[in-house]
Order: C-alpha cells, then structure tokens, then sequence
C-alpha cells in the first residue's frame, strides 16, 4: 500500500506543479479575480449608504461587509477556473495522456486541487490588497485565521465540483455548466444586506443556502465576533467531502469511456 | 472571339501588383488574359497570390497598382459594373449554419434584385442543379463539405453572371464531390459559355478543367499556357525503377544513370529523365536484363504540371501544398 | 439593377432575426440573465428603500430599469458579435459582391437588433407587472418605456456594429462585454446618485450616460411623467444613436472602401 500512497502523491505534485507554472506563462491566470473585484468596486463604492439601514448591525462597516463576499467568491471562481482548465485539457487531449502516465488516477485530482489552491491565494490575495487600500478594518487578529479556513474549504469545494463537470463532459460545453451554479450559490445569500434585512422569496433561498452560514461565519472572523463558526466548518468539510466523492465519481466515469 | 479591349472580354490584367504593410508583395505584378468562355486555371502553392489576385478581381481588395479589366469594366473605377458581371465563390464557403439553402439563395437573389417570384423559381431552379433539393431547407449547419461548397456555386450563379470565379473550389472535398462540382463547372463554360476564373493547388484539377493554365509562384506568373503545351515543354519522360530483393539501389542507378539525369523517386526506387524520350525504353529493359539487374517495377511517367512547376521554380508543388497531397498526378503506367 | 434599399433591409433583417429565433440558447440567456439579477438585485437590496430621501417605496419599482438596460446590452454585443462573424467568415465579402448599398447591411443589422430589443422590452415589461412593479405613468407610459427601452437598444447596437466594422473580430467583440457591464454598474442602476456617498463614484456615475437612459426609465416607473427625466434621457439616446450610427457608417466606408 505504500507504493500507492507515494503514486497518489507524486502523481498530485507533477500535475500540480504543471498547472502552477501553465499560471505563470500567462497573466490571465488573474481572470478570476475579475469579476469579483468589479463587484466589490461597484458594490462597495456605490451603496455605501445602504450600510446606514436600520438594523444593518454588521460592525466592519460596508466595504467590510462587500469585501469578505468578494474574497468568496473569487475564490470560488478560482475553482471554477480549474474546472475550466480540466474540460480544455479533456478536449485537447492532454488529459488522455495523463490518465495513461498516472500510477494513481485519484492523483490526478489533488494535483489539479493544489493548483487550485495556489492560484485561489493569488486572486485572494490580489481582493485582499485592494481592500486594504479601501479601508477595510483588520480587527479581527487571530481570528483571521478562520476566515482562512473557510475560504479554503470554499475554494476546495469549487474546485472539486468543477472538477467532477468537467470530467463527466470533458468539452468546453462544461464552462457554463460549472459557472451558472457557483454563480446562483454565491448570489443567493445575503450579498447586499445581512439576512434580516432580506425579503420575499430572497429571505427564504438565502435561509436555505449552505453558502449563507459560511459566508456569515466569515465576515464574523474578519471583525472579531465569530458567529456560527461550528455549523460553518461543519458545512464547508462537508462539502468538500461530497464533491471529492463527486470528482472520484467523475474521474471513473471518465476512465470507463475511455477520456 | 473578342480583341483585348472590347467589352466583351473575358479579363485582362496588366502589371497587377499587391502589397502588404508586413511581408512581401503578395502580387508581384502579373499580367493575364483571360477569353470569354474559357476556363482559367490558376495553379500555385498555398500563399503563392491566388487568393490576393481573386479578391482584386473581384473588387474586395483594391490593388497597389497596375490595372485589371473584368468583363471590360475597370475593377477600381467601374466596380459595381464589375460586380453586376461576375459571380464569385471564395474560399471557406461562407455561409450562415443557422439558415437554409434554400434562405440563402432567397437572400442572395433579393440582394440582385429580383422579385418575390423571381427569387422563388431561380432558387428551386439553381437546387435541382446543384443537386440540393432535397437538403433544400435544411439548416446549413448540418451540410457537408461537399454540400457546402455546391450551395456556394449556386449563390455565385443566381444573377447569371457572365464570369465566374472560384478560389480553391474543391480543397478538402472528397474524389467524388470534387468530380461532381468539376462536371458542373464544365457545363457551364460548355452550355453557357461562362468565363471561369478558377484557382486551384491541384495539378488534376487545373489539368482536367482549365483550357489554360496559369503557374503563379511567390506572386508571380512563371509558366502560362494549354496543360498540353506546359508539358510538351518539359517534353521527356521519365522512367521509374524499383530494385528487386538481390538487386542493390547502386546497380539499377548506374544502368539508369545512362539514359538521363536522375529526379526524385519514391523512397527505394530510382527515377530518371530519359535524354531521347520514351523511346529509349526498350534500350532500358534491354541494358537491365543483360546486366543481370532484376527489378520488380518499371514504370513511365509523362510530364505532369507539377515537373512544370518544377522546371520553372525549382520545388516541387506537392512539396508546398501542405495538404492532400495524394490528389497530384496522374502518371499513366507502362509495366516493363 | 440596383434593387430597393428597403427591400436590402427587409431581407437582410428578416435573416438577422431568423438566425436569433433559431438559437434559443441566445433568446433564453438574453431574457434569463436580465431576469436573474433583476430578481435578486430587487429582493436584496429592498432594506435601501429605508434610506432616508430613497425616492420609492419599493425596490422592485426602482430596479425594473436594470433588466431593461441590461438586456439591451447583451442584445447589442450578441449582434455585434454576428457582424464580426460574417466579416471574419467571408460573408460579408460574399453580400458586399452583391449590388447591396452597405448602408443595408448596417440597417438590416440594426433592424434586428431593434427586433429583439423589442421583444425583450415587452416580455421584461409583462413580467414586472407580474412581480408587481407599478408604474406610475400607466398604460401610455409603458409604452414610452418600451420605446425608450428599444433606443438604447438601438444606441448600444450602434456601438456594437461599430466594434465590429473597426476590429473585424467575433473575439474582440466578445471581450467588450464585460467592459459594458462594468459601465453599467457604475451608474446610478443601484442608488439614486444624491444617495452615493463615496465622492469619486459619484462623478463616474454622473459623467456616465447610462445613469440618464436609467433615469429616464425609471422615472417612468417611480415618478409618472417627469419632463426633465425623460428628455434628457431620450436625448441621450438618440446622442448615442447618433453618435454610433455615424462611427459606425465611417468604419463600414473603409471596410467597403474600393
């Protein structure tokens, strides 16, 4: 069993190590951060007022408020970046010639993870700066490190869904596929106002949506005040389970066709 | 049979020149005529100019200098008259996937002009032609190549010009849909006496339709003339030989050596460019067999256009043509 | 020989709006999308109507604008993109060999664009009824909003066809989209402007022309008949149309130059 261990591993290094330097022949590896940080320009400068609403209570502040939604969802998109790159390496076929050199397939998809991760830390980093320069307040010391974590869960999370699309489609048809959920879980939370101040229909998906805890969670820890901290890690681990037994799915589904 | 100059006439070119900002002269001043009813071959390698020489005939791209009559109209003065005149099928059949062939001749006809029932009866008229009747309203989506490019002969045909371009025609068509789209093209020139300017990378297409053939190579005309005439100007044949087990390459070369200059062959064989024709193949048989040098093929080639492009540029235009290079030739076999 | 510019136009925006009806792909996400965020954006944001001086009492009525410009938007970079298409594939050579006038094309484009902007102002307006938007200026006033609605379709068009005569390119097109977007956000589509508080958004959104097509919409919905809304919003639009038409009809000349 040794022996597989160390192929899951060196497999999940070699194809990692590919992705991170594919990133940095190309700026555009960045993309991700796009949209985000234009939603965080376009909500934070512009409904800066919003944050006055009676019974907005969130102590950060507005931009604070826009800016943990922001760091979410780009690394999110993050995953779902990696997603695209895997349904273009199926279509080009560069996946098939993997699939044949990997000692340990399962490897496979750890590798493009750890990928993942590291472009997720550049994009967040890049949110992160520029929220700095707008202000936002850091008092939330150690507990930062629990903003951290979720948003690495949220960033595992995304990729191994993307990852399990892109593989059961293995086309670039799978961008959409992957994009519109992510999309819809991000937006169907309290984005502009905490959940109290939701309404109608909005209040009731929100409540509903696993993203909210976390997303509430988050912007406790950057302040200081962790809320729901339990049933956010509880969801996120969880999450990441199921889309890691979605990608293994994915990835034998895959193999069975012959990629 | 009309002078140069006349209003009848089929196209003339003179000095024709095309530059581009980067890069060399795509046209390096041509000059061509082309009589009415007759069919223009116009052969090179892919990049040589012949898609730059079409769309300047055609008035799409304005020429550097020099001057080019089609249907005796100016193409930079006199474009729309120019236009009026010719049909054009350019390369990569340009057409919508999303509407039918039969919208499309619908479109293109009120585009010329005609009237509701006009475009009606000259559509249906041009897909029995071309053979689209049934795929007539199907989405251009689901077409083949072959399909496509028939569909794109009718839309040159709708306002029944007088003069008739078509770029690479049959590049990437299968034999059978390359046949059919040549017979049609003779027809035309036969039944209807339409000019036809037609650019070609293959040796067999040029040599089967064209009445004459232009060579262009690297945007200049380097050899022009009836297929026959550009071969009889090569004038020898050549002869192939493939050693048999037991006979080295050396020994058929030295035998060969002495009837020509030795060309390129096929990988093992050995080909050469018989000095006094196809007669010396007799003496060829004789001097092997006497020598003991046994061979398992012995074959004649006469000169194709290609040892013409060969001859006149140095290179050999199945080398450039970077596809399909199975369609060139046609040597004719004479086993030994 | 020449045939009719008109029936150039029927043609030609009789075939634009047929490869748009047989995409439905398209149609969805252009009517989909809009919908999506409007929902959203109206349900999310309802607390802003507590802000003291926010001009509605919903925020439903105050949103309806953004469907309404954003659809115009897509619709105007799916048809951008179809020109560039027919550029980059050789159509547009094999319609220029015609005795078409150019000026067809560009009307025949448009026309088509000013088709689905129509659709899509009319299906937005009877599913806002249907959520409950109310709008003040009644039934005429729906009608101008629909007019109003078609002519910033009409202006974005404009600016779509002009990308597309200048580069010639389904890609560069394409990646103008998010570029729009932006711009639509950085308008007065979420507050009124006297509500932002942040100074340099402020002037980005007053220097930009989308938050007078927005206004002028709005003001329909929110308002009733307000002169000054609706003039210089209409005077916007026809500013772009203008303005685009002209570059556009420039870029078309070179490209036809010969």
């Amino acid at each position: 069993m040794g022996d597989r261990a160390g192929g899951f591993f060196s497999v999940a290094f070699a194809v990692a190590g590919r992705q991170v330097y594919k990133y940095f022949a190309n700026p555009a590896f960045l993309a991700p951060a796009f949209f985000p940080l234009f939603f965080f320009v376009a909500f934070a400068g512009g409904l800066t007022r919003v944050g006055d609403v009676p019974g907005f209570d969130y102590t950060g502040g507005y931009v604070a408020f826009q800016y943990v939604w922001a760091l979410l969802q780009a690394v999110a998109m993050g995953g779902a970046f990696t997603g695209f790159s895997i349904a273009g390496d199926f279509e080009n076929g560069f996946a098939r010639r993997l699939l044949l050199a990997a000692s340990n397939r399962q490897g496979i998809i750890l590798g493009y993870t750890i990928a993942s991760l590291v472009r997720a830390t550049m994009t967040g980093v890049l949110v992160t700066v520029i929220a700095l320069f707008a202000g936002i307040p850091m008092s939330g010391g150690f507990d930062l490190f629990g903003l951290i974590g979720l948003a690495i869960l949220v960033n595992v999370a995304a990729t191994l869904f993307g990852a399990g699309v892109a593989m059961l489609l293995r086309t670039q048809q799978a961008g959409p596929v992957i994009r519109t959920p992510i999309f819809l879980v991000l937006f169907l939370a309290p984005v502009f106002v905490p959940l109290n101040l939701l309404r109608g229909w909005l209040e009731t998906i929100a409540r509903l949506n696993p993203f909210t805890t976390i997303l509430d969670a988050a912007r406790g820890f950057l302040v200081g005040t962790p809320t729901s901290v339990l049933p956010a890690y509880a969801i996120g681990v969880a999450l990441v389970a199921v889309f890691a037994l979605w990608a293994a799915y994915a990835l034998r589904r895959a193999e069975k066709t012959g990629a | 049979m009309a002078a140069p100059g006349s209003a009848r006439a089929g196209i003339q070119v003179e000095d024709l020149v095309r530059e581009f900002k980067k890069g060399p002269r795509a046209v390096d001043g041509i000059d061509l005529y082309v009589e009415p009813g007759e069919i223009y071959g116009f052969l090179g390698p892919n990049g040589a100019g012949k898609s730059t020489t079409v769309l300047m005939l055609t008035t799409l791209l304005p020429p550097t200098s020099g001057a080019a009559r089609v249907a005796g109209y100016d193409v930079v003065k006199e474009g729309s008259k120019v236009r009026a005149a010719i049909g054009a099928a350019l390369q990569e059949a340009a057409l919508d996937p999303f509407l039918t062939g039969r919208e499309h001749l619908s479109l293109q006809a009120a585009l010329h002009g005609l009237g509701r029932k006009e475009r009606k009866k000259r559509g249906a008229e041009l897909l029995e032609r071309v053979g689209l009747v049934e795929a007539a309203d199907r989405r251009v989506r689901g077409y083949s190549g072959g399909m496509k490019r028939r569909l794109d002969l009718a839309l040159a045909l709708v306002h029944e010009p007088r003069i008739l371009f078509l770029d690479e025609p049959t590049t990437g068509l299968d034999p059978q849909s390359r046949s059919a789209l040549w017979s049609e093209v003779s027809r035309l020139a036969r039944d209807e006496g339409v000019t036809v300017f037609l650019t070609t990378q293959y040796l067999e297409e040029a040599d089967v339709l064209a009445d004459r053939v232009g060579i262009i190579d690297r945007g200049k005309i380097v050899a022009e003339g009836t297929p026959e005439k550009l071969k009889a100007e090569i004038g020898r044949p050549s002869v192939e030989a493939t050693p048999a087990e037991g006979s080295g390459r050396d020994a058929v070369a030295r035998v060969l050596s002495r009837f020509g200059e030795e060309i390129a062959a096929q990988s093992g064989a050995v080909s050469v460019r018989l000095d006094h024709g196809a007669g010396d193949l007799a003496d060829v048989v004789r001097t092997l067999d006497s020598e003991g040098v046994r061979v398992t093929n012995l074959r004649l080639d006469e000169p194709s256009l290609d040892d013409v492009f060969l001859e006149k540029t140095g290179r050999s235009l199945e080398g450039e043509a970077e596809h399909e290079g199975e369609a060139e030739g046609s040597p004719e076999e004479a086993r030994a | 020989m020449s045939s009719p510019l008109l029936v150039q136009v029927a043609s030609l925006a009789r075939r634009s709006t047929l490869r748009t009806m047989r995409q439905p792909a398209v149609i969805v996400s252009a009517i989909l999308f809009p919908m999506m965020f409007f929902a959203i954006n109206a349900y999310g944001l309802d607390a802003a109507t507590s802000i003291p001086g926010f001009p509605a009492d919903s925020y439903l009525d105050f949103a309806f604008a953004f469907p309404l410009v954003q659809a115009a938007l897509f619709g105007a970079i799916t048809a951008g993109a179809d020109l560039a298409r027919d550029i980059e594939s050789g159509f547009f050579d094999r319609l220029s060999l015609t005795p078409m006038r150019p000026s067809a094309l560009l009307l025949g484009m448009l026309a088509g664009v000013v088709a689905l902007g129509l659709l899509q102002g009319v299906i937005f307006l009877a599913a806002g009824l249907l959520f409950g938007v109310d709008v003040k200026s009644g039934p005429l006033g729906m009608v101008v909003l629909v007019l109003l609605t078609v002519l910033v379709a009409l202006g974005f068009g404009g600016i779509g066809a002009m990308l597309a005569l200048r580069t010639g390119s389904v890609e560069a097109v394409e990646s103008a989209f998010p570029l729009f977007f932006v711009s639509i956000f950085m308008s007065s589509i979420n507050l009124p402007r006297d509500l932002i508080e942040a100074d340099w958004f402020r002037y980005v959104a007053t220097a930009n022309p989308i938050s007078y097509l927005v206004e002028g919409i709005r003001s329909l919905v929110i308002t009733g008949w307000d002169a000054q809304a609706l003039s210089v919003g209409f005077g916007c639009a026809f500013g772009i149309i203008a303005l685009s038409i002209a570059g556009a009809s420039a870029f078309l000349r070179t490209r036809v130059a010969r």
